[in-house]
């Protein structure tokens, strides 16, 4: 053993603190815990593997929306003679959507904290609130879209139209999918109830969630708020 | 075993005996500790949020910079609900998911930036189409 209260010792401890193979659980305390990335009892748990493949794939989600975003940068006055940003918002109807959405990521992390509490009823509940809240903001969307398309604003129209339909409805399309989802989830919570592999798609469900309702910050700013005062 | 072998187990407990996890997930938490989270970034979003939308109607600020503050307000958002929904923290259970989002944000960026610049400069160096009839093709 070495005396850890010896300058020296404590370098040791350091450094075997930050030994990259050591990545993972460490261990508690009570000797080796299962999923501990020690080299003895095998990698890191699922739920955190799980977890973590998700968000680099949610990253690479964000990259295909900054690819949207700087189209929409680029092409934002390329009108060819049609209409401009500011002659689309409708504010009210972009403070309502961005309402629902906000609203509905907040129950979303509800609907997380009834699942860590096993509370099968809750978890329900606020998922429910959740995927209606995510229908409503898909529903403005949709007659937003209808309402431009009866006005002739269609996005063959110009490049920049192109544009914002491509980015408004890239997200829109993604909360749909989120909502195919969602009611799966509840389905599947339902059926199969708190099993590990069950917990660990709700943790990614949540996650795309809330990087749906980020990616809306930015397009209710970038294209809503700023296309209306320029 | 020598001392070069150095064997981490005995050590646990003057070790940090904080777990590595996922975005999204603290196992070792309480169900308050999680409501708690959803309210506090719930409330900074209304905040946000609603500063964004009043900045935008309003002749409250110089106009030119309007833009940049709807902007420093929509990154301060981000960060909101990176922290409260997310759980992204800067804490060292969290050095992996911090360094892959920051590898997201490079790219980001670099496409962003780089798009609007490259194709500013292109626009600029554009023969303007009313002297596009002159052009021998």
């Amino acid at each position: 053993m070495i005396d850890t209260s010896l300058p020296a010792a404590r370098e040791v401890a350091r450094r075997a603190h930050e030994d990259p193979y050591r990545l993972g659980h460490r261990d508690h305390g009570a000797g080796p815990v299962e999923g501990a990335g020690h080299g003895e009892t095998g990698p890191a748990r699922k739920r955190i593997i799980v977890g973590y493949g998700f968000w680099i794939f949610l990253l690479s989600d964000i990259v295909m929306f900054a690819c949207f975003f700087a189209a929409f940068a680029v092409e934002r006055n390329a009108t060819a003679g049609g209409p401009v940003m500011s002659e689309l918002v409708e504010m009210p109807r972009v403070g309502w959507e961005t309402a629902a959405l906000l609203l509905s990521s907040y129950t979303c992390g509800l609907s997380f904290a009834a699942t860590n509490a096993r509370s099968k009823l809750w978890t329900q509940v606020f998922l429910i609130i959740t995927g209606l809240l995510g229908l409503a903001f898909v529903l403005m969307e949709l007659s937003e879209f209808i309402g431009l398309a009866s006005r002739g604003i269609t996005p063959q129209r110009s490049g920049f139209l192109s544009a914002f339909f491509g980015l408004v409805g890239l997200h829109g399309l993604h909360v749909t999918l989120a909502g195919v989802w969602l009611a799966t989830m509840l389905a599947q919570v339902q059926v199969k109830g708190f099993r590990p592999e069950i917990v660990h798609r709700l943790i990614c469900f949540n996650l795309f969630w809330h990087a749906l309702d980020i990616v809306w910050i930015g397009i209710f700013t970038i294209v809503y708020l700023i296309g209306a005062i320029t | 075993m020598s001392e070069s072998e150095f064997d981490p187990r005995p050590y646990a407990s003057v070790l940090d005996d904080r777990e590595d996890h996922a975005p999204g997930d603290e196992p070792v938490e309480d169900t308050g500790h999680w409501v708690l989270n959803s309210n506090i970034g719930l409330g900074f979003s209304v905040i946000l949020t609603l500063a964004a939308f009043a900045l935008a109607n309003s002749q409250i600020m110089y106009a030119p910079a309007i833009p940049v503050a709807l902007i420093v307000l929509a990154i301060a958002q981000m960060g909101v609900h990176l922290v409260f929904f997310l759980h992204v923290t800067t804490g060292p259970d969290n050095t992996n998911n911090v360094l892959a989002l920051a590898f997201g944000l490079l790219v980001v960026f670099l496409v962003v930036l780089g798009s609007m610049w490259i194709m500013h400069h292109i626009a600029g160096n554009m023969t303007p189409m009313s002297r596009m009839a002159d052009v021998p093709f």
